[in-house]
């Protein structure tokens, strides 16, 4: 396989390389399991968490991968304000890379910046997640989830349920479950559904999504989508589309639940069903700290091989 | 003084004459057929027309000079081959009272470039609720009145400013986009902005707002039939292909209505946004391929009467911002003439003359002024241009302060090489 150089989103990705990434993060689920939970792997490293937009876990959880790897760790997050006295984003990475940063972890409500910041910056790049377009590391721990729980996700049907039409997260799932052989479903109102979602299929049925399914993802409504009208009411989508335990019941027994969080309780899933079994929320997180450092020791330390 | 322009193979709107010696003298064409000069260029090999005539620009002044005055304005368009270009009126503060006007004509008569054509609001402060002075913005030399860089919404204020501009004997042009519709799109929707979560902006704003416009339009022309005045309205860099149909049928049935095309909708789509580089963010967005086939049609066919650049100056940091805070905007007036007549001519056909015709006589008919055409008597306004000689497109050489090109690197044919305004040189490419 070809070494990676930077990680924006799953193009030209081969699945190959996805099993290989996940290879390695079990191997750091070990680490984390230890008592002391370090590893050399990136020492003399030095990570760089720029959050444009502000995210308290997925910055905590790239800053955890990093540091567990003993990498030095550096975080910007101007949360927008910085930018608009009128420092640029180029600006703040340029400033970055003057101070001999090594990896950029790039988070921005804009889709394209970080794909930008590889041709300003000479490090690795990182996409965080960037506007509605994509969130590659959320699609990978997700991913390597399911796998844990189904044993692989060639052949099984995935359900994504929700704001598909905003959603990152729905972008990059739907792209790599395809790419790992899933069968995907995105379900949600038709005014939250794009017209297209490349590796899915889209419907307005939630039945229709959840039928056989082997695993369901909640995903996050915003409340601004009910000020833009894009929504009547959150009533009107927990009748439609909130995830119960009676509506699970369509999909395989024991279906695993996700969810990218923070989660909106008894709004995308029923609280019952929040705290049960066949959730693996708190599971997702945790794995979302080694599948991170798979994705820093294979760009940083892979790259100089 | 008088120049004469000898060996200069002669092309206007009505086709293409052969090889004369033009002589020009006190602002005119003098002869066709030489005579005595105090000054002679060389012409072999290169092409003569009438100078360029944009019906929209932005050339940012005043208030935005960082990104455009008049004097880089005027100068990057007699560089490309412009000898008249208007000036849109969405400045800081907007173009809305005689006395902008008439301050900007007075600048710029110390300018030796292209000729500025000055457009004022339709609405005072461009704020969609109350009309600016037509008469008042006519007398002091505005050619036309347009909010360009709003979507003003109210369709009984567009009835009224028609109806009002028209006893003056102006149009009235509209950046016809239905905000609604349009939400915060940031380019073209379909495929490729829902790949990238972009917001996207649906062809539908364009065309429910142009299908509106013109039955306003119609109405219009109705009830100022008794008074003898005809409404004009002019529809801004048009860039769908239903918009054109909509249009097509509007002046098969008679309506007084123009349009303009872009030279980036003519030669870009959606799918150059893949790279995510916000250069090519624009109002109304780049669309589809099928939009640009329609377009290059319609320009064929004289539906779409000229080219506007709408060329939109910014400086490169605001252009490094990501695309959804972006501006949205393209220079482009230095490059529009060879651009389109590589791509177009060259490469796929269309006849010389009708380029030419969408240069010069069409945006000069849309606003009401008599084309200019190479015959003797008619105003020196004029270009020479290298048909033969190709170079790459280099931004970094653009006379206008935004220093970016979509284009950058294409190597294109056509570049203007001397432009005139009343027999004057305003421009001359280093020999
Ligand atoms: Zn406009």
């Amino acid at each position: 396989m070809g070494a990676l150089k930077h990680l924006l989103d799953f193009t030209g990705w081969e699945a190959s390389q996805v099993e290989d990434l996940f290879e390695t993060a079990k191997l750091m689920q070990e680490v984390l399991e230890r008592p002391v939970k370090k590893v050399p792997a990136l020492q003399g490293f030095t990570v760089a968490t720029v959050f444009f937009e502000p995210s308290t876990r997925t910055k905590i959880s790239f800053e955890l991968a990093a540091r567990r790897m003993s990498a030095d760790v550096v975080s910007f997050s101007p949360g927008g304000s910085s930018l608009k006295k009128g420092e640029s984003y180029k600006d703040t990475l340029l400033t970055l890379e003057a101070m001999k940063v090594d990896a950029y972890v790039i988070r921005t409500d804009a889709a394209g910046v970080p794909y930008q910041a590889t041709r300003w910056v000479k490090g690795v790049v990182i996409n965080a997640g960037d506007g509605r377009r994509a969130h590659p590391t959320q699609a990978l721990l997700d991913a390597f989830t399911l796998t844990e729980a189904l044993g692989g996700l060639e052949g099984k049907k995935i359900a994504i349920v929700g704001d598909i039409l905003h959603s990152r997260v729905a972008r990059s799932d739907a792209e790599l479950f395809s790419l790992l052989g899933a069968e995907v479903w995105a379900a949600g109102p038709a005014t939250l559904l794009p017209q297209t979602l490349p590796g899915a299929r889209l419907t307005t049925s939630l039945k229709e999504a959840l039928s056989d399914a082997d695993a369901v993802i909640a995903l996050r409504l915003q409340r601004e989508r009910m000020e833009a009208g894009i929504l009547p009411s959150i009533p009107e989508y927990v009748a439609g589309y909130q995830i119960t335990p009676e509506r699970l019941a369509w999909a395989k027994p024991q279906a695993p639940l996700l969810h990218p969080g923070p989660m909106n309780r008894d709004v995308e899933v029923d609280g019952r069903l929040a705290d049960s079994e066949n959730s693996l929320v708190t599971r997702q997180v945790a794995n979302g700290v080694a599948v991170r450092m798979a994705v820093l020791y294979h760009l940083l330390v892979g790259r100089n091989r | 003084m008088k120049r004469l322009i000898k060996n200069a193979t002669l092309v206007d709107a009505r086709g293409n004459h052969g090889k004369a010696d033009v002589l020009i003298g006190e602002g005119r064409i003098l002869s066709l057929s030489g005579g005595d000069a105090d000054e002679a260029i060389e012409a072999d090999g290169l092409m003569l027309a009438p100078g360029f005539f944009d019906p929209h620009a932005h050339l940012r002044e005043p208030g935005q000079e960082v990104k455009e005055d008049l004097e880089s304005g005027l100068k990057a368009a007699a560089k490309g081959g412009y000898t008249g270009v208007v000036a849109m009126p969405n400045t800081t503060p907007p173009i809305d009272t005689p006395e902008a006007v008439q301050a900007l004509y007075k600048r710029a008569r110390a300018i030796p470039g292209a000729r500025l054509y000055v457009s004022a609001a339709l609405t005072q402060g461009q704020e969609g609720a109350r009309l600016t002075e037509a008469g008042l913005l006519k007398a002091a030399g505005a050619v036309l009145l347009t909010d360009d860089g709003h979507t003003n919404e109210d369709g009984g204020l567009l009835a009224l400013g028609l109806r009002y501009a028209a006893s003056y004997g102006l149009p009235v042009a509209v950046h016809a986009e239905n905000a609604g519709l349009r939400r915060n799109g940031v380019m073209n929707e379909g495929p490729v902005s829902e790949r990238l979560g972009l917001p996207g902006n649906p062809a539908v704003a364009e065309t429910a707002r142009i299908a509106r416009d013109l039955e306003i339009l119609r109405y219009v022309q109705q009830a100022l039939e008794p008074t003898g005045h005809t409404p004009r309205l002019h529809v801004q860099h048009l860039s769908t292909a239903r918009g054109l149909e909509l249009i097509r049928a509007a002046k098969a049935d008679g309506l007084p209505v123009t349009t303009e095309v872009t030279p980036h909708h003519l030669t870009l789509t959606d799918a150059v946004l893949e790279g995510m580089d916000p250069i090519y963010k624009v109002a109304p967005p780049l669309r589809t391929q099928a939009d640009v086939e329609a377009l290059i049609q319609g320009l064929e066919d004289g539906t779409i009467d000229g080219i506007g650049t709408d060329h939109a100056p910014h400086t490169l940091a605001e252009k490094e911002q990501d695309l959804l805070r972006a501006p949205f905007g393209i220079p482009n007036l230095e490059v529009a003439f060879p651009l389109l007549f590589t791509e177009l001519v060259l490469k796929r056909g269309l006849k010389l003359e009708v380029l030419i015709a969408r240069f010069t006589d069409g945006p000069r008919r849309a606003l009401g002024l008599e084309p200019i055409h190479l015959e003797e008597g008619a105003p020196a306004d004029l270009v020479l241009f290298a048909p033969n000689a190709e170079r790459p497109v280099d931004p970094a050489h653009f006379v206008s302060k935004a220093k970016f090109s979509p284009w950058s690197g294409w190597k294109l044919a056509g570049w203007p090489v001397a432009t005139l305004v009343e027999g004057q040189v305003v421009w001359r490419a280093e020999a």
